[in-house]
């Protein structure tokens, strides 16, 4: 049996409101602003930044030692290096290097989750004692693209260990995949490119409705009998229909629900989700998850809080905590320069 | 690039690791070989626990060579808790009223990332701390 | 050990020399010292220069200038120690001397800055800081000085406007100095709305980027009277060092490496500060004249800026600070600064200063600092 032993999450400071980048491109009365405001990267942040802080939070609660790690993944869209893994900073960072398995997943927004599906099957195995799962994201948009209301940064890390030293414990896990192209991006390009509506009902609806339904009919189980839910949050709209369709309610999914404030992380947006949930979930307390990752497929999991967990919980901040530190970015071509996107050529 | 200079200094940059003098228990970062105080030779790895007070800072107007994607950026010196002064970035300061012998807490960000083309050199800076009731390590 | 004089001194003006190379800048002022002492003897020629190989892209910079000034086949040596080069070149040619080696030795300090951009003499100068732990981490020699500022308003409960009175007294004894670049009086109202640098650090606060070159020639005490001009006698020189890093010092506003120079250097000449009848200091910055002053003893802790503010440092005062313009009013030619300070004192003791004669001066101390306060080296001349 295999248990989350440690979890740490990360949301950058600065934020910028959606009403600046619509008056922007001149669309303040027409545009559909899906979140109020969104999450953006200091100048001295990117994944790697965030996702040690993030992977600090889940040692500080777990209270193992950095040098019994044996894997360190980091799932994400937007490495800083084409090429050189982000995880090899992470785990020098944290200090579990060097007897450690490292490297970086991509699989759009469900990085992370399969992250967290490998470092279970490491414990499961026997393999390694611990293993350290990250989803983290400083979500990529192309200027004027209507993901610029959306795209956010930040992310969380699980550390999965023996279930006996728990904070949840893992009860079961499925994805479910197929080559559907709903959003890509090319080598070289800066920003993803996306397919608008195809991103919707064959993409994100049915890969995260199957996934979510095969865990479910696999382990007898329905929405009611989960106290919380978390699914992917590319805005709070397709959250919550998706939520809706499987029956959980708006309570099951609220405190999870982080893209209501700082809009969607991309690799980080379900385990963060996740990482809001265990702020509050109590003993015993079953937990619901599902992420979606364009390309596509979702991976779900089932889990079941332990008393263990209020115990550490004050170890590291809660989500809640990176939500009420923000500063705002003044205006538009702020944002630009702090996301790098005026090149200077 | 200078890459292996920064390797070099990975333990320092990305973990605060210094040196504990075996004599006379000072702790040193950055790391020294041999003791100031009491002249002792052997000394040993020590790991800083990143919690700081501030002692001064600047906002840096005009940046250095290779900083001028994060300019105006504030640096200082920080008094850590297990003793020494140290020279650093203060991170998430802007829009911050600073003010000598606030709680610091020690972060790993991006010291330099120049250009798209080059490496980016990432190690400690210092920031407000985030949870004032934090529990210690 | 033997005596050592000053017999001949000679500067370029200091300014923005976009016509001349650093080569042509050493020349001119060996050739003025050669002519002012009337000597024609050169036994050996040491160049204090910071950063030929950064700005200029020429290192074996003595060997470049010696050929230039006509003294092949002597010897030749570039002497380094950051901004305190200037210093430092005089005292390798006043051990040189004093230890019997060479008896005509020529000291130049020169600095060829405007060949590169801004930006490119911000990082030079920065590598006089802690390369790994300093210059790094985007920290600029300004921003290590103006944390000190900061500390230093702090613990005494000064503001920036306090430390007006060093910057107008540096353009004040400028306007008076023909070799001087910046030679406009300027008023607290100027200081107060000087654009910032570093906060609180701006840039009235700062010594500027020039070019410029000044050379002393000296020898045994005992032949001096054969030179044109009357003879400086070199009575202290000192040299002492700090850690590197800023923050590694148990006190960072006690610039000990001062201290410690200045220490030795009047304890060879058998004085105290109160003897001292003008004080060039190392004025890179404002907070470095404070620092220096109570390190030297001229001022007790936190009360330099009284001193100041008391109009004792101006000409007319018991302690006259850079009586002609020091490095802020006269232009700070980094590897060259040392020089400078020593040629005004000189030329100070042998009443030669014009409008900014220190009257009846007869001794006068020259301090170069390189680094934040890491390596000091301290000159007492007397006549």
């Amino acid at each position: 049996m295999v248990g989350i032993v440690g979890y740490g999450a990360y949301v950058p400071r600065p934020r910028i409101d959606t009403l600046t980048i619509a008056s922007a491109w001149g669309r303040s009365v027409d545009a559909r602003l899906p979140v109020r405001e969104k999450s953006v990267p200091s100048a001295d942040e990117d994944t790697v930044t965030m996702a040690i802080e993030a992977a600090r939070g889940a040692l500080a609660r777990s209270r193992v030692a950095p040098s019994s790690i044996r894997a360190v993944w980091v799932g994400t869209e937007s490495k800083p290096y084409a090429v050189k893994p982000s995880s090899t900073i992470v785990a020098e960072a944290i200090g579990a290097v060097p007897w450690v398995s490292a490297a970086d997943l991509e699989f759009a927004c469900k990085a992370g989750s399969e992250a967290m599906q490998v470092a279970c099957a490491y414990v499961g195995s026997g393999m390694a004692s611990h293993a350290l799962a990250i989803g983290m994201d400083a979500a990529q948009s192309k200027p004027g693209d209507h993901l610029e209301f959306t795209a956010a940064a930040g992310g969380a890390a699980f550390l999965f260990g023996p279930a006996g030293d728990g904070l949840a414990h893992v009860e079961a896990s499925c994805s479910y995949v197929t080559d559907t192209p709903d959003f890509f991006r090319r080598q070289h390009m800066h920003y993803p490119e996306h397919g608008h509506r195809f991103t919707g009902e064959p993409s994100y609806f049915a890969h995260s409705l199957r996934a979510s339904r095969g865990l479910l009919e696999s382990l007898g189980r329905r929405p009611s009998d989960y106290r919380w839910a978390v699914f992917h949050q590319p805005n709070p709209k397709f959250t919550r229909k998706v939520a809706t369709e499987l029956g959980f309610t708006e309570a099951q999914i609220a405190p999870g629900t982080v893209v209501d404030h700082i809009g969607n992380t991309y690799s980080g947006a379900s385990l963060l989700g996740l990482a809001a949930i265990l702020d509050v979930a109590r003993a015993d307390d079953r937990i619901f998850f599902c992420s979606y990752g364009s390309g596509a497929g979702s991976d779900a999991f089932s889990f079941v809080a332990t008393s263990r967990l209020e115990a550490v919980r004050a170890e590291a901040p809660a989500v809640s905590d990176y939500l009420k530190r923000r500063h705002p970015i003044e205006d538009y071509g702020a944002y630009l320069r702090v996301s790098r996107a005026i090149r200077m050529l | 690039m200078e890459l292996p200079r920064y390797h070099r200094l990975r333990g320092p940059y990305y973990r605060l690791e210094g040196r504990a003098c075996p004599g006379c228990s000072r702790r040193f970062v950055p790391p020294r070989s041999v003791c100031p105080t009491c002249k002792s030779g052997g000394l040993r790895p020590f790991a800083f626990c990143g919690r700081a007070t501030l002692y001064s800072w600047s906002h840096v107007l005009q940046p250095a060579r290779g900083f001028a994607s994060m300019a105006p950026y504030t640096v200082g010196m920080v008094r850590l808790e297990e003793g020494p002064l140290v020279s650093a970035q203060l991170a998430d300061a802007d829009g911050v009223e600073l003010a000598v012998g606030m709680p610091l807490e020690m972060v790993t960000r991006k010291i330099r990332d120049a250009d798209e083309h080059g490496y980016i050199v990432y190690g400690y800076k210092f920031r407000p701390l985030l949870m004032a009731t934090r529990p210690r390590p | 050990m033997r005596d050592v004089s000053v017999i001949g001194v000679g500067q370029t003006p200091v300014g923005e020399h976009w016509d001349r190379s650093l080569r042509d800048l050493a020349v001119e002022a060996i050739a003025e010292a050669r002519r002012d002492a009337g000597v024609d003897r050169v036994d050996a020629l040491y160049v204090g220069n910071m950063l030929s190989g950064e700005l200029a892209g020429q290192e074996n910079v003595a060997t470049l200038v010696a050929d230039a000034a006509g003294l092949l086949p002597k010897e030749a040596l570039k002497i380094e120690a950051a901004c305190a080069s200037g210093g430092a070149v005089l005292r390798a040619a006043y051990l040189a001397v004093a230890c019997g080696a060479h008896d005509y030795v020529l000291a130049v300090g020169v600095e060829k800055m405007t060949d590169v951009l801004t930006d490119g003499v911000t990082a030079a100068l920065a590598l006089a800081a802690d390369a790994d732990y300093e210059a790094a981490h985007g920290i600029t020699f300004a921003a290590l000085n103006a944390i000190l500022m900061r500390r230093y308003m702090h613990e005494h409960r000064a503001s920036h406007e306090d430390f007006a009175p060093f910057s107008i007294n540096a353009h004040r004894n400028a306007a008076l100095n023909p070799c001087a670049m910046y030679r406009q009086p300027i008023t607290l109202e100027d200081f107060i709305r000087s654009p910032i640098v570093a906060d609180p650090i701006n840039i009235l606060d700062s010594a500027g980027i020039s070019d410029g070159a000044a050379a002393l020639l000296v020898c045994p005490a005992s032949e001096a009277r054969r030179a044109r001009r009357p003879p400086v006698r070199i009575t202290g020189s000192a040299c002492a060092t700090d850690t590197l890093g800023l923050a590694e010092r148990t006190d960072p506003l006690v610039w000990q490496a001062v201290a410690d120079s200045a220490r030795l250097a009047c304890g060879q000449a058998k004085l105290k500060p109160k003897d001292i009848d003008l004080f060039e200091l190392h004025d890179a910055f404002t907070i470095v004249s404070v620092l220096s002053l109570e390190a030297c003893g001229f001022a007790d802790r936190g009360s330099a800026l009284k001193l100041a503010a008391e109009g004792r440092i101006a000409l007319e005062g018991d302690i006259p600070i850079c009586t002609l313009g020091g490095l802020k009013g006269r232009g700070h030619p980094v590897g060259a600064s040392g020089t400078y300070q020593l040629v005004e004192t000189a030329l100070q003791l042998r009443g030669e200063a014009g409008p900014a004669q220190v009257k009846g001066a007869s001794i006068g101390m020259a301090q170069s600092v390189g680094g934040s306060g890491s390596v000091a080296i301290t000159h007492i001349l007397q006549v």
